[in-house]
């Protein structure tokens, strides 16, 4: 028994997808994230929960410079993947976006046929030669969303005109089609019903077998079906990261019991 | 700890626990009384215990629902969850120690007649006084959350399972000396037995408040063997 601790920090030590070090983001004069260190492992799900305001999104956003695009928003610290650092001025960030997509609160497919939203980050990063290349990448994309069945006789219809929880696996596909090693996933389901909520979460179990995944969830509920790893974060601070079940039935810190049990004033 | 946001969760809290509680009284005055009819041939004592365990069944039922209730309704984490569980099976344990004591009681009408000898109950008393303590610790352990009180129960077990092993010894050699007492010796036996079984189920209480109050596993310190197959 005592063994495991030590395996999964040798594992931590070793094979980090992501690797965060003393993290700081300022919104202006605000300082919004703190001190954040977190290793995030490959080809699993870790999920971040705490409450609205914890920073949660804004360290998630961090990790594919998505904060860049705010003006008065500064990052500090370091963050690496697979051991480059995302913010060497060497990187080019729409490079690092391919590489770190991301799926957002409420589905935001391009109001043009289902084809082309899956077709459009293929073809500005030229990852097909041909047309018969570019169908094959959409329709393994829409495959491994789970989406393929669905829409695959109706392939140029617009995304605009299919289901919350369709449009949200459409977003998916989306960003699987630039074949990406790290997908980033802002509450994927808050907008959506129990049974849509349901196929994504599948989707995400299928989708670590090739991908690292990060979720950030205020359904703790989720947090623990879904993810591997959990981390939870309460005004700017990481206060405790662990096994998911761990975090569950044993949390070590107070915030963390208070949050998860429903005591948070 | 602090309150809960949703202020009823608390309250199903609260009364989860004295439900337990309330089972954990009965369980432990029924098992007071079973034994002592044995030991003065109290047939009415015996037949009111018996009467009891319905009520026992009764609260044991109601509480499967509640908790059953709290988990659909509530969804329980952390210290919340490690209550539940901990409540399910210690009312699971509570229920078994009634069936025990009603056995007990059952065995005081089946032999039906006075002891031929106090002596031979001498050794079951002692073990009942020893078990009937451990159960009345590891209660108080459970209501005050008390993990070292409930660890130090589990530790005790040891001391019913080595008495239990002695009457045993004790028992055969009455039976083997006057073979007019085998059927009381016998029934006594069995008696002795269910104690030892209620002595196990005081230290699966322990374990789970053990479990409940710190979330780690309270580890076995020693085998548990029935040494009378040796004897």
């Amino acid at each position: 028994m005592n063994e495991m601790p030590n395996f999964e920090q040798a594992k931590t030590m070793t094979e980090s997808k992501i690797s965060a070090n003393k993290v700081q983001v300022y919104y202006g004069d605000t300082h919004a994230i703190k001190d954040v260190d977190i290793e995030i492992q490959p080809r699993s799900v870790t999920a971040f929960i705490g409450p609205s305001g914890c920073g949660k999104s804004t360290f998630l956003r961090t990790l594919n410079r998505m904060n860049d695009t705010i003006d008065i928003c500064r990052v500090e610290g370091s963050i690496k993947i697979d051991g480059e650092n995302i913010y060497d001025p060497k990187v080019d960030p729409v490079q690092l976006r391919a590489k770190v997509g991301m799926v957002f609160q409420k589905p935001n497919p391009f109001p043009k046929s289902i084809y082309d939203n899956i077709a459009y980050g293929p073809r500005i990063h030229g990852l097909s030669r041909s047309k018969a290349e570019l169908d094959e990448i959409v329709a393994s994309s829409l495959q491994k969303a789970g989406l393929w069945e669905e829409v695959k006789n109706r392939l140029d219809e617009p995304g605009t005109g299919m289901s919350g929880g369709q449009q949200q696996r459409l977003c998916i596909a989306r960003a699987i089609a630039v074949s990406p090693e790290v997908i980033l996933m802002d509450e994927p389901c808050s907008a959506l019903d129990p049974i849509a909520t349901a196929k994504v979460e599948e989707l995400i179990d299928e989708l670590r077998e090739n991908f690292t995944i990060v979720i950030v969830t205020h359904s703790m509920q989720q947090a623990a079906r879904v993810s591997q790893r959990t981390a939870f974060f309460h005004l700017g601070v990481l206060v405790e990261e662990g096994l998911t079940e761990d975090i569950f039935t044993n949390p070590k810190d107070k915030r963390t019991q208070d949050y998860i049990t429903g005591r948070f004033g | 700890m602090s309150e809960h946001t949703v202020t009823a969760y608390d309250d199903e809290l609260t009364a989860m626990a004295g439900k337990v509680a309330e089972m954990g009284g009965i369980a432990e005055k029924a098992f007071a009384d079973a034994v002592s009819a044995l030991v003065s041939q109290d047939l009415e004592l015996a037949k009111a215990t018996i009467k009891g365990d319905v009520r026992l069944d009764t609260l044991y039922n109601e509480l499967e629902v509640k908790l059953i209730e709290l988990i659909v309704r509530r969804q329980p984490m952390g210290q919340d969850l490690r209550e539940i569980t901990a409540a399910t099976r210690i009312a699971n344990d509570l229920e078994r120690v009634g069936d025990l004591a009603k056995n007990v009681a059952k065995r005081v009408i089946a032999i039906d007649s006075d002891l031929q000898s106090k002596k031979l109950a001498i050794g079951v008393e002692h073990m009942t006084e020893l078990a009937l303590s451990q159960l009345k610790q590891v209660l108080d352990a459970y209501t005050r959350k008390d993990a070292e009180a409930a660890r130090r129960v589990q530790e005790a077990d040891a001391e019913v399972d080595a008495i239990y092993t002695s009457i045993f010894r004790e028992l055969l050699t009455y039976m083997m000396e006057d073979p007019r007492v085998i059927t009381q010796c016998v029934h006594l036996l069995f008696c002795a037995k269910n104690i030892e079984r209620i002595g196990d189920h005081a230290t699966n209480i322990a374990e789970n408040v053990y479990y409940m109050v710190t979330g780690e596993r309270l580890p076995e310190d020693r085998a548990k063997v029935d040494e009378t197959g040796a004897v």
